[in-house]
């Protein structure tokens, strides 16, 4: 166990800011740290807690030092802070700074909105792993309970990253924040997170995929634009996140993409060429690709939500001021500052949804969300190459941005996956036909059986190709604790 | 035709496009388009830094080719094409290692197998050449113990350390020592390869170390620098190397293993993998080990305490008696046992030592198949088509 009086943060604690001799921080660290691990142990089951688990740990920021894999205990995970190396002479990338050398420390002007920014990209951090707590439960393998498990602790290690900042750089009220951040839990009355989508729960294993698939994009998304920050600690902190978000889209993408193979699998052994024949597709223990779809469909739009309202002063403001950038913000070619130019976003006018020109700072939240239908688009072609293998007439698509919105423009009207605007009455008729129904979602709930062999998995997901860290097929992943 | 090529390449039905490989490759050689990511062959310099980065296993992908798959090629894969039969040598068309005088080495200490070697189909795919000499792992001595009483030949056990750095090598496998110093022209010397004799998991379970088996030689420059470390020194080391000398995963697969001296350290290895995985639940292990004496084999005492149901021992002295016993003499004389492991399609056979034991075991095996009315050729050559043959003598 994590001996919490005598810490030794610079062996425990994998970091290259020097921790150890930064007596402020270390003060404010030693003071969360023992909530932190309360907030650990009382969330994850306590069997989990008392299992080995393969577990990637990142110990330095040289690529070869931040994977080394390792059976531990989550609640003794190291988890680090680490920031990519710093680049000398970086200059900032965007807005009216551009070009002015990024600042080290936090310019006072825009001190509110920079902290603003990291708290909330700090709660959805343990929001995630608040929705998933219960999810080990019913893995379908010991393979899928530790990439679970993996996804859960680099939350985890996010979140210190986020305090990290709070409190070198936001004295006092950086430490309340971060104190905040363990207080505020994910679908509390009294406390939520503070992001609708880390309030919903993860009912299921078909929702912890399409989460990763498609929320943790949102994340990676919005980590790309910090890492453009001027503020360089962000920046640098935001650019060692996203190696680890990469994992956490693997799950996604795979997790969906072998639930789907499973189907195919199952409906070409017993003949089955209708993917419509949904009582007999069940009875196999397999989900049926339709459904599939309309776990794509709620999971795709509420991740649209978090991009906020697509025509944002707020966003404009940002941008300008060269706290977060558009993705790969460097690698666009234009001045960067963006003072003249337009940008199409579609809106509703008169029953209409049209496109029209908006001031491009405005539509930076159009812009990333529009990098991020274009990358989320990619997985969804790929498992329609799995569907279009097995010979099974079926595709899988992104609904339109239109359909199922709480935030934004569309929010006020209602449209099917096409993006044809129908009434409440249609809406309501229809509305099983595209979202996941409560009887869809108790066919789900029924599959999800644990299966805690080495090598074995549930009947409705089908093996990996590969292994993580290059393990054969039946590693064990999870050495389970029996109590 | 030109000399073939090693081309890295990205298998695009495993690959997720998150392009953290593209980001992390320093010389800018990784690029995608809207379906692919793909490495510049023209510009890869093989320093294996995308390669941990990678969340899905599908970045440590190589072909040996004529010439290099340009990249407007690969962004139209769906799938990798199959390595091409290229002929010629394996220092040329294998994979074994990555920079040249590595891989000749491996040719070299292979040539006995009297063709292309190929690993078991059931082994665990291999990391090669993550570490080079311009960019070597820095490992610690953490062990050295002689293994022998034999001052005439002195074999000493080393367990390296690599701490935080990646060393993934399986049983088999060979690493690369740096000794300090230079040669007449001033430029470092190049790394020698020493099996590694612990399996994946480590010397010790679980813990980032290795370990090796190094007899002294005369005059011999590595073998005396690695002989007289001490605990807490710092070893520059290369690799891991070698993608064919194999253990296969399949529990039933039988292993025949046929060494002198240090030729036991895969041996080693493979026996304690096993004996941490399936233990005497596996298909077996005979051995036919030689040594001068009791006194100069290598890990005499530990071979005592491993169960007979793991591993059938035949250990054989040249000098403790009258009689000289070499290992292809305990061959004949078991003559029955060899034979039944030779028709066995589960069998692979392992020969690992000094070349000059080569020939006598060759004999051996040549009377033993033709006893069972096997051309010991033709069923050699089959054999190490399946992966099922392996030789690797110095």
């Amino acid at each position: 166990m994590l001996d919490l009086i005598n810490v030794s943060y610079d062996t425990q604690i994998p970091n290259n800011v020097g921790l150890s001799s930064d007596k402020k921080v270390l003060k404010a660290l030693e003071r969360w740290h023992p909530g932190y691990i309360n907030w650990w142990n009382d969330l994850i089951p306590q069997n989990f807690q008392e299992s080995m688990v393969y577990l990637r740990t990142a110990v330095s920021v040289d690529p070869k030092g931040w994977a080394k894999f390792d059976y531990v205990k989550m609640p003794e995970y190291r988890w680090g802070v680490l920031l990519a190396p710093q680049v000398e002479d970086r200059r900032i990338p965007m807005g009216e700074h551009a070009g002015e050398l990024a600042w080290q420390e936090v310019p006072g002007e825009y001190r509110n909105m920079l902290k603003r920014l990291i708290v909330i990209q700090g709660d959805t951090e343990p929001g995630s792993v608040e929705q998933q707590r219960f999810l080990g439960l019913t893995a379908p393998s010991l393979y899928d309970m530790r990439n679970l498990f993996q996804v859960n602790v680099e939350e985890g290690r996010h979140l210190w990253a986020m305090v990290y900042l709070l409190f070198k750089y936001f004295g006092k009220d950086g430490r309340e924040e971060a104190d905040d951040l363990l207080r505020r839990s994910s679908g509390s009355e009294e406390a939520p997170r503070m992001l609708g989508a880390f309030n919903e729960e993860t009912p299921d294993w078909l929702s912890f995929f399409m989460f990763t698939y498609f929320t943790d994009r949102d994340g990676k998304m919005q980590l790309e634009s910090l890492a453009q920050s001027g503020f360089d600690p962000l920046s640098r902190t935001c650019r060692f996140m996203l190696t680890e978000e990469a994992h956490h889209m693997f799950v996604g993408e795979t997790g969906v993409g072998r639930t789907i193979q499973a189907t195919l699998d199952a409906m070409n052994k017993a003949g089955i060429t209708d993917p419509y024949d949904i009582n007999k597709i069940r009875e196999m223990g397999v989900i049926d690709l339709p459904t599939i779809q309309k776990k794509l469909n709620l999971h795709y739009t509420l991740s649209l939500d978090l991009f906020g309202q697509e025509v944002s002063t707020n966003a404009a403001n940002a941008f300008n001021s060269g706290i977060k950038g558009r993705y790969m913000e460097t690698r666009i070619d234009d001045d960067h500052r963006l003072q003249g130019d337009t940008y199409v976003v579609r809106t509703v006018k008169n029953g209409l949804i049209v496109a029209e020109d908006v001031p491009a700072l405005t539509a930076i939240n159009m812009r990333l969300r529009d990098d991020y239908v274009r990358d989320a688009a990619g997985g969804v072609g790929r498992w329609n190459k799995l569907i279009e293998k097995s010979g099974i007439d079926f595709r899988l698509t992104l609904p339109h941005e239109a359909f199922h919105r709480q935030i934004g423009v569309f929010a006020a009207i209602k449209a099917d996956p096409e993006g044809n605007i129908i009434s409440d009455d249609e809406w309501e008729k229809r509305r099983d036909e595209w979202l996941p129904s409560k009887a869809d979602g108790d066919f789900i709930t029924s599959l999800m059986k644990p299966c805690f062999e080495p090598g074995k998995f549930a009947s409705w997901i089908a093996a990996p190709k590969v292994g993580i860290d290059n393990k054969p097929g039946d590693f064990e992943y999870v050495k389970l604790h029996m109590a | 035709m030109n000399k073939p090529l090693k081309q890295h390449l990205i298998d695009p039905e495993i690959c997720i496009r998150c392009y953290t490989c593209e980001m992390t490759c320093p010389v800018e050689a990784i690029v995608h388009n809207d379906d692919n990511v793909v490495v510049d062959a023209s510009k890869c310099n093989f320093c294996m830094d995308c390669i941990p980065v990678c969340p899905t296993g599908s970045i440590d992908e190589w072909r040996v080719v004529a010439e290099p798959y340009p990249v407007d090629e690969q962004f139209g894969w769906d799938e990798l094409p199959d390595q091409e039969d290229l002929g010629g040598s394996e220092a040329d068309t294998g994979l074994e290692a990555l920079d040249e005088d590595m891989a000749a080495l491996l040719a070299e200490a292979h040539a006995g197998a009297g063709g292309k070697a190929k690993p078991p189909l059931s082994a665990a795919k291999p990391t090669v050449n993550l570490y080079t000499l311009g960019k070597p792992a820095v490992a610690k001595v953490t062990g050295i113990v002689p293994l022998t009483k034999d001052p005439g030949h002195d074999v000493r056990h080393i367990i390296l350390d690599f701490a935080g750095q990646t060393m993934p090598v399986l049983e088999g496998q060979s690493i690369g020592i740096i000794p300090p110093g230079h040669d007449a022209e001033g430029r470092p010397l190049l790394p020698r390869l020493y099996s590694v004799s612990s399996p994946r998991d480590g010397e010790r379970p679980n813990y980032n170390n290795l370990s090796l088996t190094v007899k002294r030689e005369k005059g011999g420059v590595c073998s005396n620098y690695l002989c007289d470390l001490k605990v807490g020194d710092t070893v520059q080391v290369t690799g891991p190397f070698g993608a064919t000398f194999l253990l296969p995963d399949d529990p039933e697969a039988r292993l025949l293993m046929v060494c002198t001296g240090t030729g036991s350290a895969p041996m080693r290895g493979f026996t304690m993998r096993r004996q941490r995985t399936v233990g005497g639940r596996s298909g077996g292990m005979v051995m036919f080990f030689g040594a001068r004496t009791p006194d100069a084999l290598p890990y005499f005492g530990p071979l005592k305490k491993v169960p007979a149901a793991l591993l059938e021992q035949h250990l054989v002295y040249s000098r403790a008696t009258e009689a000289k016993e070499y290992v292809q003499d305990r061959m004949m004389a078991e003559e029955e046992r060899v034979a039944e492991l030779l028709a066995d399609p589960k069998t692979h056979v392992y020969v690992c030592g000094l070349r000059g034991m080569e020939q006598g075991v060759e004999q051996a095996f040549v009377s033993i198949a033709e006893s069972i009315g096997q051309p010991w050729g033709a069923l050699k050559d089959a054999m190490r088509e399946e992966g099922r043959y392996h030789v690797e003598t110095y």
